[in-house]
């Protein structure tokens, strides 16, 4: 049996896994941006905390990501349930892509643009909103396609600890000395990768104001 | 004020506009009688710069003890070369940058003493290649100012016609985003973008110096049409003597952080200071070579 066949076949438990491995992967996304956007932001406004920010966000992403899955273990609420510790881990990892990018986009604005702006009267808000976040834009979203490449791939760990999705089959496949089973949670996970990567290139370009 | 209007004014910039606004008509009316006198001896003092240090934190020093007034309705062209301190004193007048010691007065009151916010949006900024949004379009561009200032939309409307007329742009250019025009237009768009709150002053940075010398030439002259009109106090930063001549109604020679001398054109070329007769001599050997402005 080839793995086409086994993912017709299975038809419905391949959705199952693949639709969690997707939960898993946007809500990781969601919580790395509604903190990591915001501390981006900030991290330009204050310039003596950019460097521990990046530094630590850089750390994170050392942390090899079985050894971060049991570090988590212990804490309390996070490690009750597979599904929560994995999104933890996946938001830490997806943090430094989005912190980078936003503290990038925004202090890669033209000088003089800011400047002009300043000298004219803006507010520093209004200048973040008019100004900076509009033309920094193309450059945080390249981050968030960084981000979301980077937490699919890393998703299918998460079945290690019982969390589900696509990585199910792959472990179940390795136990098993079966290339197939692997495949049927490989192929699928690399195509959700591209999927997001080509959607999110898209959505870049779009809104890249040049 | 230009086309004989009234002066516009929205709210917040009542401070700036109203409470002064008849003494500058008086004074514009005297200005047009007595047009060969001295501006400073009859016209009130808008900027006014008491010795005025600047450092950076590192210690460099940018400035040195500047004394200088800037009079109502005058051109004061602060003139010198790369790292002379010309720019710093511009910025110092927006309170872009704050004085290390002395202080900078607008309208009589220290810079350190204004709301940023509100100096600011009294005073208009031109810089070299405008410094024009690239996500805007022209129009967005021009009505930067009225729009945070909230005037309602068919006022601004109104207002980006009369300065896309005023600075000679045709009013197709209006959706145009600034990638999509030339070097002087977009200088044109950075011109009606500093004035379209009307503010009584402007601060324009080597606004022509990107441009190729036919356009350069085209804009100086339309800036001293345009300033025979309206009669703003305009702060003009350069750092070519042909320039200063031209459009200064007094230049101000500045050195590393010192203001050599500032005096009319016709007595400028006629100082004997030794570091007006070099700046002179400079560009009378360069004149030869290159022929242009």
């Amino acid at each position: 049996m080839n793995v086409f066949q086994f993912i017709v076949l299975n038809y419905n438990e391949v959705l199952r896994v693949t639709l969690e491995h997707l939960w898993m992967v946007v809500v990781s996304i969601f919580l790395a941006v509604v903190v990591g956007i915001p501390l981006g932001i900030l991290i330009t406004r204050w310039p003596g905390l950019d460097k521990p920010v990046l530094g630590t966000a850089n750390i994170i992403q050392t942390i090899p990501s079985l050894a971060l899955f049991g570090f988590l273990l212990p804490v309390p609420w996070i490690g009750a349930r597979a599904d929560r510790l994995a999104i933890l881990a996946l938001s830490l990892y997806a943090l430094l892509p989005l912190i980078r990018n936003t503290y990038a986009g925004i202090k890669g604005v033209d000088r003089s643009v800011v400047e002009a702006g300043r000298g004219m009267g803006m507010t520093d808000r209004q200048l973040l909103f008019q100004v900076e976040l509009p033309l920094a834009l193309g450059v945080i979203i390249a981050g968030v396609r960084v981000a979301t490449v980077i937490c699919v791939g890393l998703a299918t760990i998460a079945a290690a600890i019982g969390a589900g999705g696509l990585g199910e089959y792959i472990f179940r496949g390795l136990a098993m000395v079966n290339n197939q089973l692997i495949l049927a949670g490989a192929i699928p996970a690399a195509a959700l990768a591209l999927l997001a990567d080509v959607s999110l290139g898209w959505l870049e370009r779009r809104l890249s104001p040049h | 004020m230009e086309d004989g209007r009234p002066p516009v004014q929205s709210g917040g910039d009542a401070r700036l506009s109203t409470d002064k606004g008849s003494e500058e008509d008086s004074a514009r009316a005297k200005s047009a009688e007595y047009a060969n006198m001295d501006p400073s001896s009859q016209n009130g003092v808008v900027i006014a710069f008491r010795e005025v240090t600047y450092r950076f934190s590192t210690g460099t020093e940018l400035l040195n003890n500047l004394n200088l007034q800037v009079h109502r309705g005058e051109t004061l062209v602060l003139l010198g070369r790369s790292g002379s301190g010309k720019t710093t004193t511009l910025k110092l007048i927006n309170d872009l940058v704050s004085p290390t010691s002395g202080e900078v007065q607008v309208e009589g009151r220290p810079t350190t003493k204004w709301d940023p916010i509100r100096l600011r949006r009294g005073i208009g900024y031109v810089i070299q290649d405008a410094g024009l949004f690239p996500h805007f379009s022209v129009e967005r561009n021009i009505s930067l100012v009225p729009t945070i200032e909230q005037w309602p939309a068919d006022r601004i409307r109104q207002r980006v016609a009369e300065l896309l007329q005023l600075v000679g742009l045709d009013s197709s250019l209006s959706t145009r985003y600034p990638r999509e025009l030339s070097g002087g237009q977009r200088q044109r768009v950075g011109v009606a973008r500093a004035l379209a709150a009307d503010p009584p002053i402007l601060l324009m940075d080597e606004p022509f110096a990107a441009l190729d010398p036919i356009t350069r030439a085209e804009l100086q002259q339309e800036f001293l049409s345009l300033q025979k009109r309206l009669q703003k106090t305009v702060v003009f930063v350069t750092h070519d003597l042909r320039e200063a001549l031209l459009l200064g109604t007094r230049i101000a020679l500045m050195e590393s952080g010192r203001l050599v001398t500032a005096l009319p054109p016709d007595e400028f070329v006629k100082s004997s200071d030794p570091l007006v007769k070099q700046y002179l001599n400079a560009f009378g050997a360069s004149n030869g070579k290159r022929g242009s402005a």
